[in-house]
């Protein structure tokens, strides 16, 4: 056995003990990319060994609280992939014009960026009042941050460039005020927004949304665990809603027995049939 | 006919590059053949809403049958695979790739460290590494774990690279195999699986 697969062994003890001792299941994500967590968070802890990393996180639950928020990533942006909104405005807006009601769910909305973005288009589209926003992750963390609705003034740059260039009709500088160094979203954007902490892997589907967004959040999932998890998003969604998933994701073959169709696949904007 | 096993055992060659890597690859590219056995890995860093079209570009510049990469594809050997941008590509052991959108790594993401270690972990001494020119030392520490598990490194040689900090971190980081012009690497890369 080569040393690389004596760390694959290392790796998969380590998340066998963290699901023992606190219920964390992370031992179906991708290999490839939680590999590279807990590689990251030993090397940060200072210790020579994954036993010892181990060894820590089994007698120390403040230290896992810490080491969590390493093992997952919360890393997001505004408008990420402005082709996508441009898409979603053109096409999935109009639909959602038809309900009177509207119920959406982000699913690992890490620290809220895509959230106030979905608030924007709503808001710019007139249907914000109709919305009930629903914005989860697994980090308390990340939900403390998406709450809170502030950013860096560095990445307002990029937030304003993608605003414009994914159908933006307003004025991006209207939607915040400054704050310590910072931006602060608008209140307003967050009155229809409820945040709570949903495990996807364990926790159960909820009910009878018009869209999902789930983006990015699948790349870090074994083919198993994804397969499972979309299963429980499909089960969300209402006849007709929709599901979106971040630009380098694709169903596949799933979609079909998930009973998706493609509505505009080159953004990965999916439709169900139930 | 080789049979699966065989094709994914002659391994992965990856190549990075960031300034003057797209001018690099021009001339490297056209010195494999279309039947070229390895899968390869092009991994270019980009402005985050502008490289889409990558995939088509390098098509027109090389005979290997060229795949824009998505989470979860299957790495078949004899394509050339490109790097989608504003994600970190990875590789799985069961000849998969994988995708992340984790922090990039010191500004870049794609980040060409990222996935030499992940080639270097999962291929060992069937990895080929190839740090092409650029403007940044990503790619430099990479290379030196493909060389730590045995694997073969190379990089553009320095006067022939617009972005020059780039293979010379290369070269000086790790033991290279290979200094050379883009055409030189190509030939060097065709005569490794003749
Ligand atoms: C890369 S972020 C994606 C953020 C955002 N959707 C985007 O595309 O910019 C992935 C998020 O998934 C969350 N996550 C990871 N595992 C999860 C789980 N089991 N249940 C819910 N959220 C999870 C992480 O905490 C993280 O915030």
């Amino acid at each position: 056995m080569n040393p690389a697969e004596v760390e694959d062994i290392e790796v998969r003890l380590f998340l066998e003990a963290i699901h023992r001792r606190y219920g964390y299941d992370l031992r179906d994500y991708a290999p490839a990319s939680i590999r590279r967590r807990v590689l990251l968070a030993l090397a940060k802890s200072g210790h020579a060994h994954l036993g010892q990393l181990q060894h820590e996180v089994l007698t120390c639950p403040p230290f896992f609280a810490h080491l969590l928020e390493d093992l997952t990533v919360r890393v997001s942006e505004m408008f990420r992939d402005p082709s996508f909104y441009r898409a979603f405005r053109t096409q999935v807006v109009p639909v959602l014009r038809t309900y009177p009601l509207l119920k959406i769910w982000h699913t690992g909305c890490a620290t809220g960026e895509e959230v106030y973005g979905t608030a924007i288009v709503l808001t710019e589209e007139g249907l914000y009042e109709r919305a009930q926003i629903y914005a989860t992750d697994l980090s308390p963390q990340a939900l403390a941050q998406a709450k809170e609705g502030t950013y860096s003034s560095e990445v307002v740059k990029t937030f304003t460039e993608n605003y414009q260039r994914g159908g933006g009709t307003g004025n991006f500088a209207a939607y915040y005020t400054e704050a310590y160094g910072g931006v602060a979203m608008n209140e307003a954007l967050r009155r229809n927004v409820s945040f709570f902490q949903h495990n996807l892997v364990s926790d159960h589907a909820f009910g009878e949304m018009h869209v999902i967004f789930c983006r990015n959040v699948l790349i870090y999932f074994g083919n198993d665990l994804r397969e499972r998890v979309l299963n429980t998003l499909s089960q969300s969604l209402c006849a007709g809603g929709f599901l979106c998933l971040g630009a380098s994701e694709r169903l596949g073959r799933l979609g079909e027995s998930l009973a998706f169709s493609d509505f505009i696949s080159e953004e990965r904007i999916y439709r169900h049939e139930n | 006919m080789k049979t699966k096993r065989e094709m994914a055992d002659l391994g992965l060659v990856c190549i990075g590059g960031s300034q003057g890597g797209f001018e690099a690859l021009e001339k490297l590219l056209p010195q494999l053949p279309a039947d070229y056995p390895c899968a390869v890995v092009v991994l270019l860093h980009q402005y985050r809403h502008g490289a889409g079209n990558l995939p088509e570009l390098l098509s027109t510049r090389t005979a290997m049958p060229v795949k824009a990469v998505h989470d979860r594809d299957p790495v078949i050997p004899g394509h050339l695979f490109v790097a989608p941008a504003n994600y970190h590509l990875l590789l799985e052991r069961h000849h998969a790739f994988a995708l992340n959108t984790d922090a990039p790594v010191q500004y870049a993401r794609p980040s060409i460290d990222v996935l030499f270690e992940s080639a270097a972990h999962v291929y060992g001494p069937r990895t080929t590494g190839v740090l092409l020119s650029g403007a940044s030392i990503d790619g430099a520490s990479g290379l030196k774990q493909i060389k730590a598990v045995g694997g073969l490194v190379a990089c553009q040689h320095p006067d022939t690279a617009s972005g020059k900090v780039m293979p010379q971190a290369g070269i000086d980081t790790t033991t290279v195999d290979k200094v050379g012009s883009p055409q030189e690497l190509g030939q060097w890369l065709k005569q490794l699986h003749p």
